[in-house]
């Protein structure tokens, strides 16, 4: 009974902040996929600072990272979030991958433990999203189990998303393969390391947000 | 002074082995006991080969326990997972409704999903008609 009550006053807590414009807006991908390179240009377009630190080396990100209230206005239209930048999806860790990158031993294997707590930590998030968008690194095959996995997780969820195909400014990226791979999506093609066409990245970000609310 | 000679000791390698699991082998299981049966072929060094796929709530619930078992075994890197399907190939409402209504009443047998320990398979790539298999070197 006490669990139902909680249930009840839990959903009806959630539906009025929903109401008051609070969005979660999760940014989701493999590692080096680019979700905080694609959260910093954000903030950086709209707070005018950085939200996290990016690396070469994969597991950057570790703990999911939280910038409240980014407001992006845009002819007349506005829309608020909560952008939540999580640690990239992977189902293997190895801290020897991380020596290749100059790690010492010891600093491997605390990044390999730390990634897979960070693993854990971004599935348990996506219960909380309301909006995501999913980064696919369209320099290498989208058709991976870990892009699968996430977007099936958010379709059963009923979650709004955008694919953004990252990394278009390199010569092997091909959006062509991730339209392809996953046909059912809207795909947004940018680079969010030299800024390319985030103007239409901005559009379809508005529209994610709207079908959130 | 003679130095004594080290015999090389011969490393016995076990044996690759592969599983079929049909799927009325986990089709009356919960989420959890699926899980751990898969865990613990993975776990045996097996490739798992599954007639049929997962729920998006159990593959996420698969890396989760991967990521868990990180570190408390040793050895273990994690797992490779791919699934094989032809949902999706045929988007009209009548083949969609077709799919959905044999998915009810025979859970998710049309699809193929191989799932093996990181440190056997090296990389499964694959793509929507296909997966390969590249195994490490033993």
């Amino acid at each position: 009974m006490i669990k139902i009550i909680r249930n009840f006053a839990k959903r009806l807590f959630s539906g009025v902040f929903k109401k008051r414009g609070e969005v979660k807006l999760g940014f989701y991908g493999s590692p080096n996929a680019g979700k905080t390179s694609l959260a910093n240009a954000i903030c950086q377009d709209w707070l005018g600072e950085d939200l996290g630190t990016v690396s070469k080396v994969p597991h950057e990100t570790r703990e999911v990272q939280v910038k409240e209230k980014v407001v992006l206005q845009k002819d007349g239209k506005k829309v608020e979030f909560k952008l939540i930048d999580t640690p990239g999806i992977a189902t293997k860790i190895d801290f020897e991958d991380f020596l290749k990158f100059g790690l010492k031993k010891k600093e491997a294997q605390e990044r390999a433990k730390e990634a897979t707590q960070g693993i854990i930590e971004s599935i348990k998030w996506l219960d909380d999203m309301d909006a995501v968008i999913v980064l696919i690194d369209a320099s290498i095959n989208p058709y991976s189990q870990v892009n699968i996995t996430i977007l099936g997780n958010l379709a059963a969820r009923k979650i709004p998303v955008l694919v953004v195909a990252n990394k278009m400014d390199l010569k092997k990226s091909d959006i062509k393969k991730v339209r392809g791979a996953f046909p059912e999506y809207e795909v947004v093609g940018i680079s969010a390391k030299t800024k390319n066409n985030l103007e239409e990245f901005y559009e379809e970000l508005f529209k994610l947000i709207k079908k959130a609310k | 002074m003679v130095k004594k000679k080290k015999k090389a000791k011969k490393v016995k390698k076990a044996d690759l082995t592969i599983h079929f699991m049909p799927y009325s082998e986990i089709a009356h299981e919960d989420t959890i006991p699926r899980i751990k049966k898969l865990m613990g072929l993975v776990l045996e060094s097996r490739i798992v080969i599954l007639q049929g796929k997962l729920r998006p709530e159990e593959e996420t619930r698969l890396i989760e326990n991967s990521m868990t078992l990180i570190g408390n075994i040793k050895g273990f890197q994690g797992i490779e997972i791919a699934t094989v399907s032809n949902e999706g190939e045929d988007h009209s409402l009548f083949n969609r409704i077709r799919h959905n209504i044999a998915r009810i009443l025979v859970g998710e047998q049309d699809a193929i999903t191989i799932i093996g320990p990181a440190t056997v398979v090296k990389e499964m790539k694959q793509d929507p008609k296909k997966i390969e298999l590249m195994l490490n070197r033993r």
